[in-house]
């Protein structure tokens, strides 16, 4: 009988998967397609990829997103190493349930609302100390808000499993605290930087609702171009940036995953072997 | 002067705070250090804008920048107005569309998490079940997608159910349907591009629960002569019940304010609450009425938000 259950729930997560997997492959297929009609397979051809050369406008978008994810997931790392840090290793402090929430809560926070009350801010800003003005500088600081509080929850589970018996023996050896966190223990949670540092980076880049709301009227990122291509219809052109996106960011991940997977691997058998050692 | 604190701090009493070793990270300072920054820069840039958002949603719309009235005025020989302006929120009332794409951003989000937790619960469950190798490249599989764009996925999914599209073909071609059903621009495209969006985020908190799950119950529990599906809804469902409420409001929540899924899947009826403040702010230019509806929906979101910090912060602690 649990055979039966089984069964079905494996074939709700195939049928699963194939519904995340199918609309993805059918795009990536689509992109390939010499007929500017979606409907109609012309045969195959790259020329969308060669026209997303020549399209200044994307381009230009591109970059600035690149930008605007290269500062905000830097910012957010750090953001969400001072505040997990923060969680974890002081048990009570004045904020502490302020600081949880706040970074819980941009988690489930519709953009939509995030997005208007940070504009309301930038511009009730602005008025009052003429700071910061609507563009990159808005876009990175909301940026950071959303993705900090990813990479602050991720780096938190991470260094709550980290044996802090290491770190107080390199602090009986004379270390600094902080000699002894930056080495000891910053190694080991490094996987959680790498992987908070890499969402933090997909997600900014991918963002259009927040940027939509903080931006000035000057810039204008990739999904805001995207966005409103889109919203025409669908373009041969698009589906060959969208299969770029998709392929290098599956691509990042997937490779990420296997490189942390085996250092850490490594790093066990380390630790493992320096255990085994006589105590002497 | 450090050595008590130190020692309350600690998790664990079998490791009395050495005389080297100082409270925390740094000391009193560090420690303030490490706190500080992150707590400074959320309260300014997160917390601190709603508190302007409630503001503005008092002032009225004004043909300057930016477009709306000062609540607090300074008049000649330093005399202060105060204007409180509560005509956004009669308007909210006044005019049908903000009810009603208020009621419908409910029962869209309350049905996309109903759907989501129908799929998504028998795949933790799969996943849970799976041997520990399988089960890291399945987890693998499911969070993929949320690392890609999720403004791609929602094209994608409409390339698949737009009228000449491939589901559409696929359903013809077996037969099940004559004529091409007109999925695209309706309720449950919106429903399907919610349930495909964040579907990950149901089944990570639901195979979280799952997988620590203690099988020996359900083992003894068949001993005892249950059948299974007894012993599903007495012993497994009651256990992964926080990971059903995190999964909920993870997929409830972003889901009422939900804007690109409903304007490139959805047709103009269907009016979520998201759409609604995009077009006040966009296209008319109101930012107080914008305001007020985002105060509106905060309102709405308030208890599912604290449910859902409750049964987070619980976890949390638990592990930490």
């Amino acid at each position: 009988m649990r055979s039966g259950r089984l069964s079905f729930s494996f074939t709700m997560l195939m049928i699963g998967i194939a519904f995340l997997y199918v609309p993805m492959l059918v795009l990536i297929g689509y992109s390939f397609n010499a007929s500017p009609l979606v409907s109609v397979w012309g045969g195959f051809s790259v020329k969308w990829y060669g026209s997303l050369l020549h399209n200044r406008q994307l381009l230009d978008a591109a970059l600035l997103s690149l930008e605007i994810a290269l500062l905000s997931s830097t910012g957010a790392v750090i953001l969400g190493l001072l505040a997990a840090t923060a969680l974890v290793r002081f048990r009570q402090f004045r904020g502490r349930l302020l600081l949880t929430g706040m970074i819980n809560a941009p988690l489930v926070m519709p953009e939509i609302i995030t997005g208007i009350t940070q504009l309301l801010l930038f511009v009730s800003m602005a008025q009052m100390f003429g700071w910061p003005h609507r563009g990159l500088t808005t876009i990175v600081i909301s940026h950071v808000v959303f993705c900090g509080a990813y990479a602050a929850v991720t780096i938190q589970s991470r260094l709550i499993t980290v044996d802090r018996s290491l770190e107080e023996a390199a602090r009986d050896l004379g270390s600094t605290p902080l000699r002894a966190f930056w080495d000891v223990t910053l190694p080991m949670i490094m996987p959680a930087l790498a992987s908070s540092w890499l969402l933090s980076f997909t997600l900014s880049l991918d963002d259009l609702v927040i940027s939509s709301f903080v931006s000035g009227p000057s810039a204008s990122t990739l999904p805001m171009v995207i966005y409103s291509k889109v919203k025409l219809g669908v373009t041969p052109e698009i589906n060959a940036l969208a299969t770029l996106i998709i392929v290098a960011v599956g691509a990042c991940v997937v490779f990420a995953g296997y490189t942390m997977r085996r250092a850490e691997r490594q790093r066990d058998q380390e630790m493992q072997a320096a255990y085994r050692q006589p105590a002497g | 002067m450090n050595a008590p604190s130190s020692a309350h701090e600690r998790s664990a009493p079998a490791d009395p705070p050495g005389p080297r070793h100082r409270s925390g990270l740094t000391g009193r300072l560090g420690r303030w250090l490490i706190v500080l920054p992150p707590l400074v820069f959320l309260v300014v840039f997160f917390l601190v804008p709603f508190a302007f958002a409630f503001k503005i949603s008092f002032a009225q719309t004004a043909v300057r920048i930016p477009p709306f009235t000062d609540l607090i005025t300074v008049g000649s020989g330093g005399v202060f107005g105060l204007s409180f302006n509560l005509g956004n929120y009669a308007y909210l009332f006044t005019d049908d569309v903000y009810a009603i794409s208020y009621l419908y951003s409910i029962k869209t989000a309350f049905f996309s998490t109903i759907l989501c937790l129908l799929l998504g619960y028998p795949m933790a469950y799969a996943i849970a079940r799976s041997p520990k190798a399988t089960q890291n490249i399945l987890l693998l599989v499911i969070i993929l997608p949320f690392w890609t764009s999720f403004l791609l996925r929602v094209y994608a999914l409409e390339g698949i159910i737009r009228d000449g599209g491939l589901l559409n073909t696929a359903l013809q071609w077996l037969g099940i349907v004559h004529h091409p059903v007109k999925i695209m621009r309706t309720t449950f495209a919106v429903y399907l591009g919610i349930v495909y969006s964040y579907l990950p985020f149901m089944i990570l908190p639901l195979f979280a629960t799952l997988e620590k799950l203690d099988h020996s119950l359900l083992e003894a529990s068949a001993d005892l002569g249950s059948p299974p599906w007894k012993s599903f809804f007495d012993i497994t469902l009651p256990l992964s019940m926080p990971g059903v409420i995190a999964g909920s409001m993870l997929v409830f929540i972003p889901a009422i304010g939900e804007f690109v899924i409903p304007s490139l899947l959805g047709g103009p009826d269907n009016l979520m609450i998201g759409r609604v403040l995009w077009d006040e702010f966009f296209n008319n230019h109101d930012w107080p009425v914008a305001s007020t509806v985002a105060v509106a929906v905060l309102v709405l979101l308030a208890g599912p938000i604290a449910l859902y910090q409750h049964y987070n912060v619980r976890e949390m602690e638990h592990y930490g």
